[in-house]
């Protein structure tokens, strides 16, 4: 039951913000100051989810060091801005980065 | 999309690893559509939060889908910006923002919304058959397997931080990479709230200072005789 409450809480939740955003998104000049606040803060809400998993994450992850999670982060970033066109890049930077998790996990 | 419907396995195996049902978790995903939020939600869930705590902190994640409304929908053509916005907003994702800011410039404006529509839906569409066989493999799927879709998340946007070109927004990064799990020790509910806002309005405050302190320079560095004299006038 609190499941459910926490589903409908999250759904109704995230879609007000879609709904703000197209309702604004005739008013708004996206030069304006509270723009560029705006996305500022969400730039860092985001960042500080994604680094929070990353180093502190809850579940399956956190039974692998933060050693090798940071590790695997380093690796598909630096695949990620290698500038070779082919064999740098976001899939290929995924492949990697994903591939050395699964490398750990094969032997943890 | 393909990192898209990978990142709802991902997710469909992670609802199974924290014990919530297949059908939490597709519905999760089709009616919330925004990955980190779903995360939140589940992983909180898992911790034992209360409902409206779990339901607050996973919608504050949901922030950023209204500047990137913002940001998408006024590229949109005049005629096409009508209530039916209010439904397609629901199919915005992170992939289907980062592809409208791509390639808008060279669609010819009457053609954008149904070109976002398209892409947009398409990419919902993953989330149904994505988070179901993520949750019925992750019973019979190797460990290892698992931990690299779980991690495919993550990874998927820490890498799209590196796109990220303004100075401004890139400290807003490193502020909130740097905030949100060190409050996060503290306070973990508030740890999103705190990197965005703490984070964001630092990096905001940083790019004010340095703009006025580059505009006070350019100023002094313009010769006095190439500014209007207003004395002549007196």
């Amino acid at each position: 039951m609190s499941e459910l409450i926490a589903l409908t809480g999250t759904v109704v939740g995230t879609y007000l913000w879609r709904a703000l955003g197209v309702s604004f998104s005739g008013r708004i000049n996206t030069d304006s100051e509270i723009f560029v606040w705006v996305t500022c803060v969400t730039y860092a809400m985001v960042a500080g989810l994604v680094f929070r998993i990353m180093l502190l994450p809850v579940g399956m992850l956190a039974e692998l060091s933060l050693g090798i999670r940071l590790f695997a982060s380093a690796a598909g970033i630096v695949v990620m801005i290698w500038p070779h066109k082919r064999l740098g890049g976001l899939v290929p930077g995924l492949l990697v980065g994903c591939l050395i998790i699964f490398v750990a996990g094969l032997n943890a | 999309m393909a990192v898209l419907f990978a990142g709802f396995i991902g997710f469909g195996a992670l609802g199974e690893s924290l014990g919530l049902s297949v059908y939490m978790t597709v519905a999760t995903s089709v009616l919330v559509f925004a990955l980190p939020g779903q995360i939140v939600l589940f992983e909180m869930l898992a911790m034992g939060s209360t409902a409206i705590v779990a339901a607050l902190a996973s919608s504050i994640t949901a922030a950023r889908f209204m500047p990137m409304t913002l940001t998408v929908m006024p590229h949109f053509d005049r005629r096409h910006r009508t209530g039916l916005l209010y439904l397609v907003v629901h199919f915005l994702a992170m992939t289907s923002w980062a592809v409208a800011m791509r390639d808008f410039p060279k669609i010819k404006p009457e053609y954008r919304r149904p070109y976002f529509t398209g892409f947009s839906m398409l990419c919902w569409c993953t989330t149904l058959p994505g988070s179901t066989i993520g949750y019925l493999m992750a019973g019979s799927v190797p460990t290892p397997i698992k931990l690299a879709l779980i991690f495919l998340n993550p990874l998927f946007f820490l890498l799209n931080f590196t796109e990220v070109r303004q100075t401004s927004h890139r400290l807003a990064i490193a502020f909130g990479g740097l905030i949100g799990p060190l409050v996060y020790l503290v306070y973990p509910d508030y740890s999103l709230l705190a990197a965005g806002l703490i984070g964001g309005s630092l990096a905001y405050a940083i790019h004010r200072w340095t703009r006025a302190r580059g505009a006070r320079q350019l100023i002094q560095q313009v010769p006095l005789e190439a500014l209007p004299d207003k004395r002549e006038g007196t």
